[in-house]
């Protein structure tokens, strides 16, 4: 992780992680998180400034050949602009004219940085800033950084929130109470829980990042917010130094995680207990009825995680208790303490925490737990496979609408399938 | 500055890479940020490898610049030599590293490790994968068999050759060496070596034994057959055997260099296609338009098998490679069309809507334009998709080959043909305008599922959504833009009744003709008055 300890910056709440990683990371790069934001966020384009590399990287991380027309592209960055022959900010002001005159449907540009254009130091805020002179108030520009040498996959989205953060509307200290739900989730989650949420009688609730890039929140002293996503350290470090609280809790994995984050927001906002008990109780009912179906295929079998997502720790707490896997190695790029107490305070003792990578060494440690399941990267998975371990694509996790009651099911069926698969394969390889 | 949405070649070091992977014995140190690991899931993933491919990144970050980059690579060479105990390590930078300018060659060699460095200087900003896959093997070649002597043949010991080009994720390599083995062993002529794919360092200090080489994909390997002929005097076969004539061709170079007579090799009934042309059903391809597009081997081979195989007419060819544009022009003049040398797919677009063709041979990405146009298309070029690897045997070189070529070039015009039939009898009852065709059917499923939103679903993750059935664009070719309100109901009923993969193409000529000859309002008359105009 860059900047581990800056980050780092609550006091140690609970647990360590037992092993600390610093080798070669198997992870994406934050520009990753491009491929779900901008299917988020319809009316905004991505435009990454970049190398070729980086534009290689999101047709191939994304496998998006199908998009006819993604909203997303590469400003590569060429020999000319590098030796000076070409001014920078002139060639991007070029592109992004023939970028808006191709997709006039664009309101909002979102420049991208990535690791060429921070290392040669090209600011993109300060290209950001000038371009909204000239084509607001039609278009907003903005810009944050996704570089892999600042981020790792879905820290992309941490940085995407913490700039959409700065361009959401100041709601006075007088405001009514609201709250922001922040890390995109699927259109159909942001539902149900926006129903939920209408049902407990909690009023003003936003997500973020919104679907529309007009309707941002506005976010003040009387904002409370929920992290729908356990990568959000930036994003949740602005909300808080616009005014707004966080309501800790757990993440909204699995029948417990779901009600203790439901819970958490209805205790901060004064929900009775009888009418969240009244609220819930259907979900809750059929999250448990959904997962019942799993046990036999999930309990008792061992899960090792590597790092990717940030999500491991509350998938690793969800597989545990509500479905009985066993933990051996819990990965993840990063463990925010302080986000991640709750969690953290539910796992098994024994469990190994590890943060960070060291890629060789980590599959070292994986060859000797000998799981039942891997969950791991692309690059990884098929020679996992290869000797005979079942694996579960961790990508997958933040394409699919895993979060809420409702798909309590469908998380363990992500992971119960690669193992019925298994049994279900007679033909030796 | 270049806006991009697609790339058909990455960067250099991903040709490093795919060289490194396609041998034995070679690990590639490669100085790079994390995300750049994706480079990983081309061989896991898209080809479906079994091994990781043979790098080791040194994933620097912001925090390590200006301090101890070097450092890290420098650990991560030490690592790697004692870890993957390799014969030859590669060493680079990928395009991050080249701006911080740490030296990866100089740093490599100063650790004094035990095994032979190759350092690789390929400019990110200026090059692209096939520049860097090229560099690299004639880096290796050179290295490893340079210096050495070419050894005299044994008084009446059959020729020998080595073949040249096929790599990792290359398109059909794996199986185009089998066909390619197949002619040589038809002509009794030895195999030296086969490299990069395969061959370890150690197989490449044999190569000066072999008579001559065969280079399979020029993009990668000749560079350094030109050096092996300088070097050692081995004689080029330039032939790329693709497509029945020139798989003929091909036997006779060779054969012409072993000292052996092509008569029984030549003679073989391998080849299907060329009776398959004649055969009467055969017919209706006659004059089919076709736009080709690729990589400079593959669109060179399409265009000739097009024209002269097949009797379709070649009505636009392009290339993505550069260093081969010489080529695509002379075989764009011999067609008659103007070369398309551009490696931006908004222009190959915009040149095949243009074109009219009624087949695209393309890449992946022309396969999605031409699904947008509703055009029937078949893949001939990398970059290489999942679907680029099938289970079964697929070459395209050799008489083989050239038969997976008929089928798979003639089945896309076919279901066209299908569904035109279907559209004659679109007034049955059980053919109304609303029923996709059958092989259609995801597609009209998604439709009613939200469409493109739903490309990226649950149960559907990006890789398989790769390779699903395709995306719901409306149909482009009916689109009345406009200009509908000139066309009478007639008319526009009786262009219905023209097929949709050339449907687009009879509006647009009719309303040029309208444009041309002043006719404002266009009714079945000006529709058949347009037909004969621009009957060819
Ligand atoms: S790691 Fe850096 S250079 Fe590589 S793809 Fe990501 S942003 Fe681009
Ligand atoms: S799948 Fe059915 S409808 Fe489609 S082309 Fe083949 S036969 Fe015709």
């Amino acid at each position: 992780m860059s900047n581990t300890a800056a980050r780092c910056d609550a006091p140690a709440a609970g647990r360590e992680p037992t092993i600390h990683q610093r080798g070669q990371h198997e992870v994406f790069c934050g520009l990753t998180s491009i491929i779900w934001l901008h299917r988020k966020m319809q009316d905004a384009f991505f435009l990454i400034v970049g190398s070729r590399t980086c534009a290689h990287l999101m047709q191939s991380a994304a496998g998006v050949m199908i998009f006819a027309e993604p909203r997303f592209a590469t400003a590569i960055i060429e020999e000319r602009d590098l030796s000076g022959m070409a001014d920078l900010h002139d060639e991007l002001d070029a592109v992004v004219e023939r970028l808006l005159k191709r997709r006039p449907d664009i309101k909002m540009l979102v420049l991208v940085g990535s690791c060429p254009s921070e290392v040669i130091k090209l600011d993109l805020s300060r290209a950001a800033e000038r371009l909204n002179r000239e084509h607001a108030p039609d278009r907003r520009v903005i810009a944050y950084s996704g570089s892999g040498i600042e981020t790792t996959f879905t820290q992309g989205e941490d940085s995407f929130l913490a700039t959409l953060v700065d361009e959401c509307p100041v709601a006075e200290a007088d405001a009514a109470p609201s709250l922001v739900v922040a890390g995109s989730l699927a259109d159909v989650v942001e539902d149900q829980f926006s129903r939920i949420f209408q049902a407990l009688g909690i009023e003003n609730v936003a997500f973020l990042p919104t679907r529309r890039s007009d309707r941002l929140p506005a976010i003040g002293p009387n904002t409370r917010f929920l992290l729908a996503q356990p990568f959000l350290n930036e994003a949740a470090k602005k909300l808080e130094r616009r005014g707004a609280t966080h309501i800790p809790a757990l993440f909204p994995l699995g029948e417990e995680g779901t009600t203790a984050w439901l819970k958490a927001a209805s205790d901060a906002f004064g929900v009775d207990p009888a009418r969240f008990e009244a609220v819930t109780a259907p979900g809750r009912e059929r999250a448990r009825k959904a997962l019942e179906s799993y046990a036999e295929t999930l309990s008792g079998k061992r899960i090792f995680f590597f790092p990717d997502s940030q999500l491991e720790p509350a998938l690793a707490r969800f597989l545990s208790r509500e479905a009985g896997m066993g933990l051996t190695e819990i990965g993840s790029p990063y463990l925010h303490r302080r986000h991640l107490a709750a969690e953290l305070d539910l796992l098994p003792e024994d469990v190994v925490l590890s943060e960070g990578q060291d890629v060789e060494r980590q599959i070292d440690r994986c060859h000797e737990a000998d799981p039942d399941l891997i969950v791991c990267g692309l690059g990884l998975a098929n020679p996992f496979e290869a000797e005979g371990y079942a694996t579960k694509w961790s990508i997958e996790l933040v394409f699919t609408p895993i979060q809420g009651y409702e798909q309590a099911g469908d998380l363990a069926e992500l992971f119960a399938r690669p193992l019925r698969r298994r049994a279900a394969l007679k033909v030796e390889v | 500055m270049q806006l991009t949405v697609w790339t058909y070649e990455g960067p250099p070091h991903v040709g490093a890479l795919r060289i490194a992977a396609s041998m034995k014995g070679v690990h590639y140190v490669l100085h790079a940020p994390q995300g750049d690991t994706y480079a990983d899931l081309l061989f896991t993933m898209i080809e479906r490898r079994r091994t990781r491919p043979p790098v080791t990144y040194t994933t620097f970050q912001a925090r390590d610049l200006g301090k101890d980059t070097a450092e890290l690579f420098k650990d991560a060479c030490r690592e790697a030599v004692e870890r993957f105990k390799p014969q030859a390590i590669l060493v680079g930078a990928s395009c991050t590293a080249e701006l911080i300018q740490d030296d990866p060659g100089g740093l490599a060699k100063a650790l004094g490790l035990d095994v032979p460095v190759v350092p690789l200087e390929l400019p990110s900003y200026q090059r692209k994968e096939n520049w860097g896959a090229a560099e690299t093997f004639y880096r290796l070649v050179r290295g490893f068999a340079g210096g050495r002597e070419k050894p005299a043949r044994q008084e009446g010991a059959p020729a020998s050759c080595n073949i040249l080009g096929p790599t990792a994720l290359g398109f059909r390599n794996r199986d185009d060496i089998v066909e390619v083995k197949k002619l040589l062993k038809s002509l009794g002529v030895e195999i030296n070596v086969v490299a990069p794919l395969d061959a370890s360092p150690l197989d490449l200090t044999r190569l000066p034994a072999a008579d001559f080489n065969v280079v399979l994909y020029p993009e990668i390997a000749e560079t350094a057959a030109n050096w092996l002929k300088r070097e050692f005097g081995q004689p080029i076969v330039r032939t790329v055997p693709i497509g029945v004539t020139a798989t003929r061709e091909f036997i006779r170079e060779v054969a012409e260099l072993a000292g052996v007579d092509p008569a029984e090799a030549l003679a073989t009934d391998a080849d299907r296609l060329s009776w398959y042309a004649r055969s009467v059903d055969s017919n209706y391809l006659t004059g089919k338009r076709v736009f080709i597009y690729g990589d400079a081997t593959h669109a060179l081979a399409a265009a000739r098998i097009a024209e002269e195989e097949l009797g379709f007419k070649v009505c636009g060819l392009g290339t993505y490679s550069f260093n081969f544009a010489r080529d695509i022009t002379a075989a764009a003049r011999k067609y008659g069309v103007e070369p398309l040398i551009s490696d931006d797919h908004l222009d190959v677009e915009e040149a095949i809507v243009e074109a009219h063709p009624e087949l695209v041979l393309g890449t992946q990405m022309e396969r999605n334009t031409a699904k947008r146009l509703r055009i029937p298309c078949a893949v001939i070029s990398a970059p290489v998709h999942v679907q680029d690897f099938p289970a079964r045997y697929a070459p395209q070189m050799g008489f083989e080959g050239a038969n997976v070529i008929f089928d798979s070039w003639v089945h896309p015009l076919m279901m066209g043909l299908e569904e035109h039939l279907l559209g004659m009898f679109r007034e049955d009852f059980e053919f109304h305008d609303d029923t996709g065709a059958s092989h259609l059917a995801a597609v009209n499923a998604a439709r009613g599922a939200g469409g493109q939103g739903a490309a990226i679903r649950a149960e559907q993750p990006a890789f398989e959504a790769a390779a699903a059935p395709e995306e719901t664009t409306p149909d482009t070719t009916d689109s009345p833009d406009g200009a509908a309100a000139r066309w009478t109901p007639e008319a526009e009923k009786e262009l219905k009744k023209i097929p949709f993969f050339v449907r687009g193409k009879a509006r647009r000529n009719t309303e040029r003709f309208a444009d041309e000859t002043g006719v404002n309002v266009i009714t079945i008359e000006t529709l058949y008055d347009a037909k004969a105009h621009f009957a060819r």
